[in-house]
This record gives C-alpha cells, structure tokens and sequence, in this order.
C-alpha cells in the first residue's frame, strides 16, 4: 500500500510525460488524475491507521548507498507526521489534477503539465517518507526541480522563465545550508538515519566544535543549518524573494506547490527534526524570531499589493511565518496543524483566485475588478469561504489552529513568547485586512474592467468549481474536527514518537479575554475594511498621500528585490562581465586555444610559401635532399 | 694500355647521361615532355651502369635487370604520355612553367 503511494504519482508521470502524445492529452489527464487519486486514497486511510495512535512502519525499497559503514535506505517511513504530510499532498495534488484538467484546457502542453505534476508529487511523497537525510535532500531538490519546471511552464514568457531561474537561484542558497547541515550530522554522527541521529542527539548536545577559531554549539550550528535549508524552501525573509515572482507560473501550480505543500516542506523539516532543535535554545529562538519576522512582513506587504495571486502569495508567506514560529516556541503539534488546515485555506483561495483570473480572461490586477459577486456567485462563496478559514473566522478551520498558535505562544511563558504572542494577534489583524480588501476589491464596488465587458464574465466550469469545493469542506471542517487529535491534551498520545517534546507546554487555564480577543478583532477587521475599501475610500486616499513614503516601501516589498540588486545581483553580473570579458576572452582565450591556433596559422602561412607547385622544384628540393642524406652517411 | 676502353669510360659515360637527365629536369622550362625524356635519360644511364658491372663482374644479373627496367621505362613512358595527353585535353597547354596547381 505504502508503495502504491510513492510510486502511483511516478508512474503516472512517466506514461504522460513520455507517452503523452500517444496516449493523448485526454488519457493522459485521466490516467495522472486516476493514479494521485488512488494514491490520496490509500493515504486517507493510512492516515486513519495512524490515528489509533502509535502506528508506525519503515518500508524498505532498496538499499541506496552502502559503503564502509555509511547505509543508507530507499525506504518508505511512516509515522504520524508523515502520514499527515501523506493526506495533504495527496489529497490535495488530486485535486488539483482534477482542477488542471479544467484550467488548462486551452493550452497546448497539457500532458507535460501533468506529468510535471505528478512528478512533484512523486517527489513530495519521496520527501515526507523519507527514514533519512539524504532520501530527504532527493525529495527536497525533487521538489525544487518540478517547481522550476512549473513555473516556467510557460516558457515563452520571459518573466516566466526569470521568475523559475529565481526561484531555482534563491533555493540553491538554501540548499546549500541544508547540505553543510547534513554534512555535520554524518561528520559527527557518522550516520545519516533519523533513528541514529535522534537518538544520538542527547549525547552530543554539550559538544563544542571550532570553526575558523570560533567555538560552537554542535547541535546549535546543525540546526541553523537545516533552518537556512528550510528559509529556503518556505520563502522565509531574506530567502523569500522566489514566492512572489514564482506566482508567474500556472495557477494550479501555486495551488499545490507555492501554497500547499512545497513550501510546507520546510515546516515538515524543523518539525520532523524536533528532536535535534529542542537541544538548541537559540536555534529554536532564531526560529521564532526569523518565523515572526516574516508573518509581519509578509502580512505588510501584502496589504498594499495589487495582484490578486501576489496577495495570496504573500499571506502565504505569512501564514508560513506563523508556523515556523510555532515550531520555535516548542508547538510543533501546532504547526502541523496549521500546516494542514492552511493547506486547504490557502489551496482553496488559489483554486478561487485560479476562477476568478479565469472568469475575467486573465487578469490578475484587483483594481480592475470589481462588482462581479452576482455573476459569479460559486467563486464568490468559496473565495468568502477560504478568506473566512485563513483570518481565522471562528469555527472554520484556521480560527483552531491559528489561536492554538498564540495560546500556546502565551502559554509558554516566555519573554519571547509573550512578544510572538502579541506581533501573532496584530498580524492575524493584518491578515483579515487584506484578505477582506482582496474580496471587496475583487468582487464589491463598482465594475471597472475596460477589457471585458461585464456580461462576458462568466462562471468557471465544474471540473474547476468541484475541487475548490470539496477543499472548501475541508476549510470548513478540518479544523474543528481534527483539533482534538493534534492540539488537545491527548496530543502526546497521537503524534507518539513522531515529535520530541524536550519542555511540552502546560495547557493551563487559559485567560478568557486572550480566547475571545482575536476572534473579536477579526470579525470587526470585516466592517472595518468594508468601511475603508468600499464606503469611503477618501480615508485611504488621504493615509496614502499623508504616508507616500510608507506606501511605497510597502508596495516595493520592503525594496528587498532592489536590495538584493543592489548588494548581489548586480556586484555579481559585474564580476562575471569582469572575468568573462578580461578573464577568459583577454588572457585564457588569448594565450590558450587562440593563441596557439593563431600561431599554427601563421607558421603554415610561412610554409605555404614554400609550395611554389612546380615540379623542378620539388624534384631539386627531393635531389639535393637525397645529395645531403648520402654525403652524410658517406662522411661519418 | 691507355686508349683501351675499360670499366671508368662506362661509369664515367653513364654519370654524365644521368647528370644531363637531372639538369635536364630542373632547368626545362618548355614542355612535360621534356622532361620525360629526361627520365628515360636518367634510366638508360642507370642501364648502362648495371650492364656495365654485369660484364665486369660476369655475373647476368645485372643485364637481366636491366631488361626488366626498359620494361618499366616503357610502360612509364606510356602512361607518362597518357597523362600528358590528358593533362593537355583539360588545361590546353603543358607548359611546365604553368603546371604550378600544387602551389600552396
């Protein structure tokens, strides 16, 4: 079954990449539909096995690497993390397979996008299944390669392509603090197995190394390496950059990569190696910190924002804040369980976003939009239905997990978690802002499209709509029903040895006005933000020109893109004209293959001249030649 | 015995046809040929040479080779003119001063 899984995705993917234009954009759709679909099948009820609770197996597929005493395993690893990670990609993939069919259904590639999609479904199971770090690192830059793909699905848009070669360029730094991570792992631990190494930890957490001089904490550089990994993949701040612009891919694709599941990965990284950040204070405070940072961040810029799937993108890069700094204040239970019910939120609101862009021929600026929630009542409901879920509207799912996160940040009583705490609830109030800006922007006020008339806006076809529905379910649903499982007092009883809980946090009584303060603040963030966006829009007008320089930083994204520019982007392009152009065409070139070229060339003139082509020439040339040989052997 | 013809008189007859042969070779500036004849030349100077040490040395081998090289001068000679004939179908002149398409 465990098999099925894994290796359905890869199948499907093979056929309809390979085979597709045998098989036929039609059966290469259904076919990679199918397959992800049984796959999310089998995981549901993996899922349901672990819910019993301390359920686990490791499924064996090959031995990998042996050599000396390094083993590694192609396995199959299944706990209650995993199988979690299990029912949101699989799941979530199918449906997004099913919603492609419907949103691609003019483009001419579709058996490759399938195939792509399967494939980073392969590659996302591979990950989560993972009982090691290497298996990990196959899956993490398995990922990365299909979102590479994906966004530049579209290749004849050069933004496309610039957006996947960024995204490919800021995940290799990432990477790159990953690989050193396990690197420090197998130098000190001497093997790279989840098992080994977790149950090495305790033993090695007082271990100082030097470096250059400077002495560290083992386990503390370890995990800072992993977490540059893990900024990487989840576009935390500094390593961000790649999400907004990855929005030029497909939409389908920031549904289930950019929003769901790719990005999580990092999530699924700290939480899967809880028990090597709960030896290390201030890696898990770096955690916290970097986490809090870019939920503010991101939820600042995202206010100003015009494109539609860029607001998404940077909630999406908020929300990925809130988990991390609930993995770093000691919640991991809590970020997975964000992680999950923001899966179908966010998935939901892409898949809606997805309809909208669609029903007003793919325009993605808001201020273009306007006035359509008649006419596209469906899309209306569910983009209502996954803004209500992610600022945490009570009894939808992201009010259960996104209040879990600041209860239990007050809970544990720490300086820094009374501060994330604090900056959580303000940014959940940021979050209802422009989520409900986004919705009024899109659907209420007046209709100012210029390029469509108002009656060509129409309502997506079911093969879209249904998917976004059944998410819509889970939006509404999983929160309630699930909160019991991961949050509850039971927590340590489900998630078993899947995470280490060094200090788990106390659930005291809970101060009544903290339960009620966020909710209160989120449902008045609804009037509030009618008010601002529709009623009388002369306020906002006025806070703009008053706070231009404000707006502006905001609406650049803090000048980070230019910053980067700035300190990297354009130093480094220098240095490479600089050894291009002086390094390799004026000494490498000219003193190496030119050079010695040039001077063969020239040689071979001087000897041309030598051929007059007359006979006699050649025939005294060959006879005074002879003469010589002769003498010479006469002489000596 | 001074006025008697002996070995030297041949070998020295010889040299000089061979010497004619090759000057003939790079100093022709005419036609092909010429120098054709001239490598006749220099093959009936070898001839004499091989006779002429058959007879000295009584050994007959010398003249029997030297029967096999007018076989071969013949033939070269054939084929020589043959290509000449050709030669002068595709460029119309075979002036040895023109023949010059090896130039590099």
């Amino acid at each position: 079954m465990e098999y099925a899984i894994v290796f359905l995705p890869l199948l499907g993917s093979i056929i309809s990449g390979f085979f597709g234009n045998k098989i036929g954009n039609r059966y290469s759709q259904l076919l990679t539909s199918f397959f992800v679909s049984i796959s999310a099948i089998l995981s549901l009820f993996i899922f349901y096995k672990t819910l019993g609770g301390g359920y686990s197996s490791n499924k064996l597929v090959f031995s990998w690497i042996t050599s000396g005493n390094f083993n590694v395993n192609w396995s199959i690893y299944v706990d209650p993390l995993t199988s979690v990670m299990l029912v949101v990609v699989s799941f979530i993939s199918a449906l997004i397979h099913f919603y492609s069919i419907g949103y691609m259904s003019h483009d001419p590639h579709q058996s490759r996008f399938m195939s792509y999609l399967s494939l980073f479904t392969f590659a996302m199971l591979t990950l989560v299944t993972a009982d090691n770090f290497l298996q990990l690192f196959f899956g993490w830059e398995g990922v990365g390669l299909c979102s590479y793909l994906l966004i530049g699905f579209w290749f004849k848009k050069p933004t496309a392509n610039s957006a996947a070669i960024k995204a490919f360029l800021v995940n290799r730094i990432g990477d790159f603090g990953f690989a050193i991570g396990i690197f420090l792992i197998f130098l000190f631990y001497g093997s790279i197995n989840y098992n080994e190494v977790f149950a090495l930890t305790p033993l090695l957490a007082q271990k100082e190394i030097f470096i250059l001089g400077l002495e560290f904490n083992l386990i503390t550089l370890i995990c800072l390496m992993l977490f540059i990994g893990a900024m990487g993949k989840s576009a935390q701040i500094f390593l961000h950059t790649w999400l907004p612009d990855a929005m030029e891919g497909p939409t389908p694709v920031s549904a289930l990569i950019h929003a769901a599941t790719m990005v999580t990965a990092g999530v699924f990284l700290v939480v899967r190696c809880s028990p090597i950040f709960e030896y290390s204070q201030i890696a898990l405070n770096t955690v916290t910190i970097v986490g809090l940072s870019t939920a503010f961040f991101a939820a600042t810029v995202a206010l100003v924002q015009n494109d539609i799937k860029k607001i998404v993108a940077y909630s999406t890069c908020s929300q990925l804040g809130y988990m991390f700094f609930a993995a770093g204040i000691g919640a991991y239970n809590v970020a997975i369980f964000h992680l999950f019910t923001h899966a179908f939120f966010k998935a939901l609101l892409f898949l809606g976003s997805g309809c909208v862009i669609h029903s007003f021929n793919d325009e993605q600026d808001i201020r273009c939009m306007g006035g359509v929630w008649k006419k596209i009542p469906y899309t209306y409901g569910l983009m209502i239905i996954g803004t209500l879920a992610l600022t945490g509207f009570p009894f939808l799912s992201g009010y259960y997990s996104k209040d879990a996160i600041i209860e239990l940040a007050y809970l544990r009583g720490t300086t820094i978690s009374y501060y994330v705490a604090g900056i959580g609830i303000f940014i959940a109030f940021l979050t209802a802002i422009y989520s409900w800006r986004l919705i009024f922007k899109t659907f209420h006020g007046k209709y100012n499209n210029e390029k469509n008339s108002f009656s060509s806006i129409h309502e997506s076809p079911m093969v879209m709509l249904v998917p976004a529905m059944i998410l819509a379910v889970g939006a509404i649903f999983v929160g309630f029903f699930f909160k019991e499982i991961f949050v509850s007092h039971g927590e340590l009883d489900f998630w078993s040895s899947s995470i280490l809980f060094l200090n788990p946090i106390h659930h005291e009584h809970i101060p009544m006005w903290l339960l009620l303060f966020t909710p209160i603040l989120v449902i008045l963030a609804i009037p509030f933000s009618y008010y601002l966006f529709i009623k009388n829009k002369k306020i906002l007008k006025n806070i703009i020109l008053k706070h231009n320089k404000i707006y502006n930083f905001l609406l650049n994204k803090w000048y980070f893109d230019e910053l980067y520019d700035f300190l990297i982007v354009v130093p480094l392009k220098k240095l490479g004209l600089f050894l291009w152009k002086k390094g390799d065409i004026n000494i490498i070139d000219r003193y190496g293959p030119d050079g010695i070229s040039n001077l063969i060339k020239i040689i071979s003139d001087k000897a041309v001249k030598f051929q007059s082509g007359y006979l006699y020439h050649y025939a005294f040339v060959m006879l005074i030649g002879l003469s010589v040989f002769l003498t010479v052997l006469i002489i000596y | 015995m001074i006025n008697e013809i002996g070995l030297s008189h041949y070998l020295i007859l010889a040299a000089i046809i061979f010497s004619i042969g090759i000057i003939g070779i790079f100093l022709n500036r005419k036609n092909v040929i010429v120098i054709l004849m001239c490598i006749e030349l220099i093959l009936l100077s070898v001839n004499i040479n091989l006779v002429s040490f058959s007879i000295f040395l009584q050994n007959l081998v010398g003249q029997v080779f030297s029967m096999f090289v007018l076989t071969v001068a013949a033939a070269e000679a054939a084929i020589g003119l043959a290509i000449i004939v050709v030669y002068y179908k595709n460029k119309g002149s075979i002036d040895v001063d023109q023949i010059n398409s090896m130039k590099g």
